[in-house]
């Protein structure tokens, strides 16, 4: 089922600049994973080496932190929101490669 | 507004908020009696503490150890050409009080740190968070659980900025939203990142409001809620922020008890 992904802009670059594109699959884990099929090399900004979510990337589904719904089991359907969410400091950069 | 004793010069001053419902004389005395904290006098920093001198915050501390470089003046409205190479909280000073006299301006030129910032923080209502870095940012959060303070946190990067306020007990810390800072190597570079001229004069003067409103004890501040501004779609959106009950912090059976100085990331600075 296709949801909506917004990009935070230190991820704009891996998605070809595009700061909302449109992934699929039945949870979180799903529709992250096609995000990865798409644009490579975004799971690696998201997850640590140990295949979890890094402690300053939230994932939003509409309003909620996945966190406290069933985390990247989190159901998804048709229409549904999903935002990535980085810690930001200002003029520091968070991520690599940008 | 029988026994406020405003001058004369003070009831013309603060004309438009003493005639406001909800703030009057009774909530300008109160803003002249409160005493708020920039922490970071740069581009979030000098909005909010422009307006909040303009709305007659009685105390105004800031902190920074930087001088005014001419790469500042593009956002940083505290500040004229001519300021260039000065101490930054000096420069702010000249500029509040020419503005308004009755602000009494604190100044900290110095790097914050676990060392310094409790004695630092103690003595204000509030805290105002505009900094750069990572490690500053943990130090205020954790500083301002355990002091029990209010922490109006505001960030910018490039077109994008976030808006919360943290405040102990009632709501989530940085902390539940964030457990720990970025390692230093997912930073390994330390070239400024970018950003809109603009962009920290909106998220810093949203920082001021929620200031003023809970000073004044007015409407709903933005607790437990995160604020996210996209200057491009020109789009606001809220997301729901909870306190996490394993918080390292705020939680009941916290992990962290003492400060701590995160390892900088490069030259960071406050």
């Amino acid at each position: 089922m296709p949801v909506s992904v917004r990009i935070p802009s230190p991820l704009m670059k891996l998605t070809k600049n595009q700061g909302e594109v449109s992934a699929e699959g039945k949870d979180i884990r799903e529709v992250l994973s096609d995000m990865e099929r798409q644009y490579p090399g975004i799971k690696e900004r998201l997850y640590d080496e140990d295949g979890s979510l890094r402690r300053f990337i939230n994932i939003y589904k509409n309003e909620e932190d996945i966190r406290f719904l069933n985390g990247e089991s989190t159901h998804v359907q048709d229409g549904d929101e999903i935002s990535i969410i980085p810690a930001i400091a200002g003029g520091i950069l968070l991520s690599k490669n940008l | 507004m029988s026994d406020l004793d405003f001058s004369e010069e003070q009831i013309h001053r603060y004309a438009r908020h003493i005639i406001l419902p909800n703030v009057g004389g009774k909530g300008q005395k109160r803003l002249l009696e409160s005493k708020v904290l920039i922490i970071g006098a740069g581009g979030l920093g000098s909005p909010a503490a422009y307006y909040l001198a303009a709305a007659g915050i009685g105390t105004i501390g800031i902190i920074d150890f930087d001088e005014v470089d001419i790469s500042n003046l593009q956002r940083q409205i505290l500040y004229n050409t001519a300021d260039i190479g000065r101490a930054k909280v000096d420069s702010a000073k000249d500029t509040i009080v020419s503005l308004n006299p009755d602000v009494k301006v604190e100044c900290y030129k110095e790097k914050l740190t676990s060392k310094n910032i409790k004695e630092i923080i103690e003595g204000y209502d509030i805290i105002l968070d505009g900094t750069d870095n990572f490690p500053t940012r943990y130090l205020i959060n954790d500083a301002c659980i355990i002091l029990n303070k209010i922490n109006v946190h505001g960030s910018i990067f490039r077109f994008e900025g976030q808006l919360t306020v943290f405040k102990p007990k009632e709501g989530p810390c940085y902390r539940c939203l964030y457990p720990e800072p970025p390692p230093p190597g997912m930073v390994p570079s330390c070239q400024e990142a970018g950003v809109l001229g603009v962009l920290p004069g909106i998220i810093g003067t949203l920082q001021a409001i929620e200031a003023l409103k809970l000073i004044l004890k007015i409407g709903r501040p933005l607790i437990g809620s995160l604020l996210l501004y996209d200057s491009l779609k020109t789009e606001f959106r809220q997301m729901r922020l909870r306190r996490d009950t394993k918080c390292p912090v705020c939680s009941e059976n916290p992990t962290i008890t003492e400060l701590i100085d995160y390892e900088e990331f490069c030259g960071v600075r406050v």
